[in-house]
Formats: structure tokens, sequence, C-alpha cells
């Protein structure tokens, strides 16, 4: 027998074992994420896919999904904790998005507009952070990293490579590159690997592209992220 | 020729300032940006220092440091929200060079220019139109309530709606071309990123020939007002300086490409085709402890002797022909105004810029009606180099964008001069004129003040992109006696409205909440 719980008062069917996210996912209904990408085990640590399940606050990537349950998401409550933690993301790193060449094409992005996030409340850290532009095809743009360790999961779990790694804590946290160098044109990163493919932002970009497709067809340009989708499942609209 | 100089150039900086009493023109109205003028005058009121300054600076070659050079395009056009064409157009000439490309597809150029003739015209409606119409229509002396845009539509409201529409077609000309109406994408290195499809050429094209009667409208009228008083006209703010601009191989008007040419105050060329990426062997940048802002100058010539003026005036004196028949009849026409000399006369930029408003209409319905702009070849690519500079006259004068960049692709030194600082010292210079002529030993006033701001308004400054700083704020002015107190204070809203400050300014000197 299927087994249901409901998502802000849709009954969404599931199997054994799938999370709230899972389900809801091959459901076709949406829930804010950025650091969830079903390829990968979940990691519960962006904190925008929180829903209420049974009047508790859990993450839906990692909270398996029960008969019965009552889950609200799209409420003005949780969507107005989204904006904050949004703002938080956006004042941690320098996000100029009208001058980032990911810009239509950025989850993040995508996600603040889906949950109504206007300019940040929060003063900007104004991080100074150089780019690594050592390697031929890539540059990363630690201005920008989110920590949602997506290329983390992606080099060591699908490419087994483990290029990245995440360094400190709290606000300390940092993306590393795993070379004596620290350096990614000192590693065996590949255009081909997952993890070249699964930033959700405009941290890791191919080099010498930027603008080739035009402000205006970009993936999140005309449809919300909540129909487009994730990032990493439109790498072949992105260049 | 009268010696437009004699005079003006001691009151740079004044011998004494102890016992001499200040005003402030601060900010600065219809001009885009944020800087201020400051007075200095003895107990009978007479000038002995006048001064342009530009308050903010941030420095934005510095911030482009470390960035990837694709990006450049897109983001230099940040610095200023008023002619970024100009700057998405500036960097990618220079970006394509990075990329080692000499030559773009003729599609890609045709693009780009027609972006860049919408830019043109934009910018000059606006500014003929809504910042400097309301002087020229109603006179320096006009009550400052009035003496603004909503005047001009009150009292002559056809030419305020032709400035309007004028303005609207070159965004939208800018909008097919570049992607977006503000802050297009569309300039890449080595090419473009989109071409225009039939559908937007056949929005346009309709509209071109009114545009074209529209824009000759606007130039008649900006001649009428100059003939109307000639005199004053002649010499109001007058200066002899040099000028520089790119000109086509042929010696025409390009305002996409071409070589500098620098040209005396008699007509004599100082160089010129000089390949613009030497331009490094031709023109200096002095510091002067006051300003934020650069003195640009012609090296052979030192840094007094070697000022120029670039922008509409410039450019018009220094062409031998437009290739626009109108244009080029307007031109005729405005050559033998100074007996085929060069027409040195500041208010005549108006004049000049709305000869090129109209080869910018002209052009505009050329290019839409030409069938490589909807082509497919967009793009080429080559060897990359590690520096690039790229040129182009923007609306307000010649742009220099210049990159260097590692082999990782990012930029390691940028430079930039924007069109506003090389008018630097001629805008200062002709204030120093407008402070001799009108100013001395008698009462400052509102009008009198308004006229050191028609001076540094017809060169149509961009502050906010010579200080790389954004703004538009109210006017404070400010007297201070010998001792430095504060003798009075007026104060001019960003509606026109005057009167006493009841609030103290912010540190930046603008008031929140206006
Ligand atoms: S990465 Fe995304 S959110 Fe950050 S600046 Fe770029 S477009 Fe904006």
């Amino acid at each position: 027998m299927i087994e249901h719980f409901s998502l802000d008062g849709k009954r969404i069917p599931f199997q054994p074992g799938q999370t709230i996210m899972d389900a809801a996912m091959q459901a076709g209904e949406y829930i804010p994420h950025l650091c969830h990408n079903p390829e990968f085990r979940p990691r519960g640590s962006c904190r925008l896919c929180v829903v209420r399940a049974n009047g508790r606050s859990v993450a839906a990537c990692t909270s398996p999904a029960r008969e019965g349950l009552e889950v609200e998401s799209d409420t003005p409550d949780i969507q107005a904790d989204r904006r904050s933690l949004l703002q938080m993301l956006f004042v941690e790193g320098n996000h100029l998005c009208p001058a980032c060449e990911k810009s239509g094409n950025c989850q993040l992005q995508a996600v603040a507009y889906y949950c109504g996030m206007l300019a940040p409340d929060f003063t900007h850290l104004y991080p100074v952070r150089e780019l690594d532009g050592s390697h031929p095809d890539f540059v990363l743009d630690f201005n920008r990293c989110i920590l949602c360790e997506l290329c983390v999961r992606a080099s060591r779990d699908a490419d087994a490579k483990g290029v990245f790694g995440i360094s400190g804590r709290g606000i300390g946290a940092h993306l590393i590159v795993n070379a004596p160098s620290g350096k990614l044109g000192d590693t065996d990163f590949d255009p081909h690997d997952r993890a070249a493919q699964v930033c959700p932002v405009g941290a890791i970009l191919p080099k010498h592209k930027g603008y080739d497709v035009p402000i205006g067809r970009r993936i999140y340009d005309r449809k919300p992220v909540s129909l487009v989708g994730d990032v990493a499942d439109h790498q072949e609209d992105m260049s | 020729m009268a010696d437009t100089s004699k005079g003006i150039d001691e009151l740079e900086t004044a011998q004494d300032t102890a016992r001499l009493k200040r005003v402030a023109i601060e900010p600065l109205t219809r001009v885009e940006g944020h800087g201020k003028v400051t007075l200095l005058l003895d107990e009978d009121n007479r000038v002995q220092q006048a001064r342009l300054h530009i308050v903010e600076f941030r420095g934005f070659e510095k911030f482009i440091q470390g960035r990837p050079y694709w990006e450049l395009p897109v983001t230099v056009q940040r610095l200023c929200g008023i002619c970024p064409v100009s700057h998405h157009l500036g960097a990618a000439k220079a970006v394509d060079q990075i990329v080692g490309v000499d030559a773009l597809t003729p599609t890609a150029e045709k693009v780009r220019r027609l972006m860049h003739l919408g830019q043109t015209l934009q910018s000059h409606a606006l500014h003929f139109f809504h910042l400097s119409s309301p002087d020229l229509l109603f006179g320096y002396d006009d009550a400052v309530a009035h003496r603004n845009i909503v005047g001009v539509l009150a009292d002559h409201p056809d030419i305020a709606k032709q400035g309007v529409l004028l303005r609207k077609f070159g965004q939208e000309v800018i909008r097919i071309t570049a992607g977006k109406r503000i802050h297009g994408t569309a300039a890449v290195p080595g090419g473009v990123n989109k071409a225009v499809s039939p559908q937007e050429r056949d929005e346009l094209l309709p509209q071109a020939d009114q545009i074209i009667e529209w824009a000759q409208g606007a130039l008649e009228l900006a001649k009428r007002i100059l003939f109307e008083d000639l005199e004053s006209a002649r010499s109001f703010a007058a200066i002899d300086t040099n000028m520089l601009s790119l000109v086509r191989a042929d010696g025409a008007l390009d305002l996409y490409h071409g070589g500098l040419r620098a040209l005396d105050p008699a007509g004599q060329p100082i160089f010129d085709h000089v390949d613009y990426r030497q331009y490094g062997d031709y023109i200096h940048e002095q510091v002067k402890p006051w300003s934020y802002m650069k003195f640009p100058f012609i090296r052979s010539l030192g840094p007094d002797a070697g000022a120029y003026r670039v922008g509409p005036l410039a450019r018009v004196n220094t062409c031998d022909l437009i290739d626009t028949p109108l244009a080029e009849n307007a031109r005729q026409e405005f050559r033998a105004f100074a007996d085929n000399g060069l027409v040195q006369s500041t208010l005549a930029y108006h004049w000049a810029r709305m000869i090129e408003l109209l080869h910018c209409a002209e052009g505009i319905k050329i290019l839409l009606d030409d069938p490589e702009i909807m082509g497919h070849e967009l793009r080429v690519s080559g060897q990359m180099r590690d520096h690039g500079i790229g040129v182009i006259e923007a609306p307000r004068g010649t742009l220099f964008h210049h990159y260097e960049v590692d082999e990782d692709g990012l930029v390691t030194r940028a430079n930039l001069i924007v069109s506003t600082t090389n008018n630097n010292r001629a805008m200062n210079r002709s204030i120093r004129r407008v402070a001799v002529d009108h100013f001395d030993g008698r009462e400052v006033t509102e009008p009198l003040l308004n006229r050191i701001e028609i001076a540094i308004r017809a060169y149509d400054p961009c502050l906010s992109c010579a200080t790389h700083a954004l703004g538009k704020m109210p006017l404070e002015v400010e007297l201070l006696d010998a001792e430095g107190q504060r003798v009075s204070r007026l104060y001019k809203n960003s509606k026109g409205e005057v009167g006493l400050p009841d609030r103290e300014p912010t540190p930046r000197g603008c008031y929140i909440g206006d």
C-alpha cells in the first residue's frame, strides 16, 4: 500500500525510506533548497528547506516521510525565515548580481526571487577573497561560495577525486582546494567532472564563457525555480 | 582671435587664502553625479580662486583587479548609470584585443555600432531636453522653481514631448541590440552574443524618419537659442583649447572607432590618425593635490598648454566630414560660423551635440535598413594576449579603457580615462572665465551661481563616471567669512525649491529623505 503525507494540504505519496524532500520532488512539488541534490547524500546545511512537520521544524531533505505527517512549507512565517536565511547568505559573501555572469543561471538568485527576498536588512560583511584562476578551464570565485558542499560531495562521491573540502568553522568556514598549493590548477579537476557542473551559484565558473548566453535567455529568466528546478539539471542550457 | 585665457589661470590657486571667504556650490544640479565648485572671495567679493572638485572616488580600477577579463564589458557598466553602453563597448573593444581579435564580423560590428548610436541619441536627447533646455529656453535669471524640465513641459509641451520620445527611441535601439534597455550583455569578447531579429528591426525602422525630423527640429532650436544672444553666447565661459577625438581613416566623424586626432586652437594638427593603442605616448595624466580627478594633457605640449577638450564640440570641430547628409550640412554651417577655424564657444557644445543627435538619427536608420545586423556570424576568436586597449567616442567624449591580464585571464592592472576627466581642465578654466566675467564685486545670488553651473553643464559632465560614484543630490551653498565662520547658507532641493535648510547635512552632504 502506498503511504501518504500532506504538504500544504496536498496529498503526497511516498515509498518507505524517502525523505519529505524526495517525495515532494517526485510529486513535482517544490520546497526551496540550495544544498540539496538527490544524487548526493543530503547535508541539511543550508536550512532553506526547513518545513513544519506536525508542528516541529525539520529539514525536509533529511527528515523521513511518515504516514499521516502534516507538513507546512509555503506559509508566511516559514517564507519569512527563508528570506532571512537568504539575506544572510547574500551579506556573508560578495553578491553583486547585476555584475555577475551567473545571473539568470543562479539558483541562489532564483530562490531569493521565489521567496520574495528584497535588499538585505543585515550589514554586508564584504569579505576580501581572491579568485583562483590557476586552472586552464575553470575559475573559482570564492566571493560567491555559499558552502553548500555540492562540489565537495560531487568530487568525492561521483568523481572519486576529493578536489574540494571545507575548512574552518562557523563564520570562518570556507571552501578549500585539496592541493599543497591550494590551487585548482594543481589538482586533476576536469571540465567533465560532476563537480564542475553542480555549483548552484557563480563560484565555480568555466573560463572565457561569461556572457555567451545573453541575459534574457537564461534558465531562470522566464520561469521561476519552482518550475525550472536546480542548476545541476540544466548544464546543457548554460553553455 | 581674442585671448580668452587672460586673467583666469591665476584663479586656480589664490595667493593668500587666509582672509578670503569661501562659497561652495555643492552638489551641482542637473549634471550627472556629484561634484562641487568652491570660490574664494575677498572682502570686495572679487573672486580669488575658483575650482571644480569631484567629491567622491570609488576606485573602480582597484575593484576590477583580480577579476576575470571576460566579465569586464558587463561589470564596468556599473561605473556609471548614465552611459553604461559606452563603457560596455569601450571595455568590449579592449577585451577583443585580449582574445586576439582585431576585426569583428560585419554583423558584430554593425550591431555594436547601432547600439552605440542608440546610446548617443538617448544621452544627447536627455542632456539637451532635460538638463539644459531650462536654462537655454528661460535664461539664466529665470526663477529656480520654473527653470527645470517641469517648466519646459508647462511652457513648451511639444519640445518636452519630443525630447522624451527621442530618448525612448534611443533606449529601444539599445534594447534590441544590447538585449536589455540598461546594462545589456550583448558585446562579448570577439563579437556579440545576439544579432537583431527581423521583428525587432520592424518595430523600429518605421519610426526612423520621424526621429530624424525631430532631431532636425532640436538642432534648429539649439541654433536659434545660441543665435538669439550671439554676443553673450560667444563669450560666455569661452576659452581657447586644443581639441581631441577619434576620426575615421578618411577624416570622417566616427563615434565607434578610429585614430586619435588632436588639433591646436588654430586648427592645426598636433597629431593625427594615431593608433589609440599608443595613447600612452601621446597623453599623460597630471595629479593635483586638491582634486581626486586627474588632469590629462597632450604630452608633447606639457600639462598647461596640453590641456584639451573632448566631446561633441571637439568632434564636430576635428572631423573633416560627417557621412550622413543632413548632419554634414549642419557641420559645414557650424564650421563656417568660425570661418572654418575651430568653434571655441563653450555654449556651442549644445549646437554640436544636436548635430551629432541628427547624425545618430540618420545613422540608426541606415543601419536598421542593413540586413547584416540580422546576420549569423557573431564572433571570432584569436590568440590570447596579455593586454587590451579600447577607445570609443562616448556621448561626452573620448573614453579610454586599458587592461592588463595575467596568464590565468585575471586583470592585473586597469586604467580608465573617462570623457569627463578629459575635460577636467577645460571645465575648470570655463568656470574661472565665468567667475572673472560675472562675479567680480557683485553680491552672490542664485542666478549668478547658476551661471557657473551652466558653464559646467555645457560640457554635459558625468561626474558619476569621472569619480566612479553614483548619485544625484540637491544643492547647498555656504558662504563662509575669512575666519571660516558660516555667514549664510542657501539650500536648493531636488525639486528646485530654495530655502534655508532646516536639517544638518549628513556627512556626505546629502539630506536623508530628499
Ligand atoms: S552567485 Fe548568484 S546570487 Fe551570487 S552574485 Fe552571482 S547571481 Fe547573484
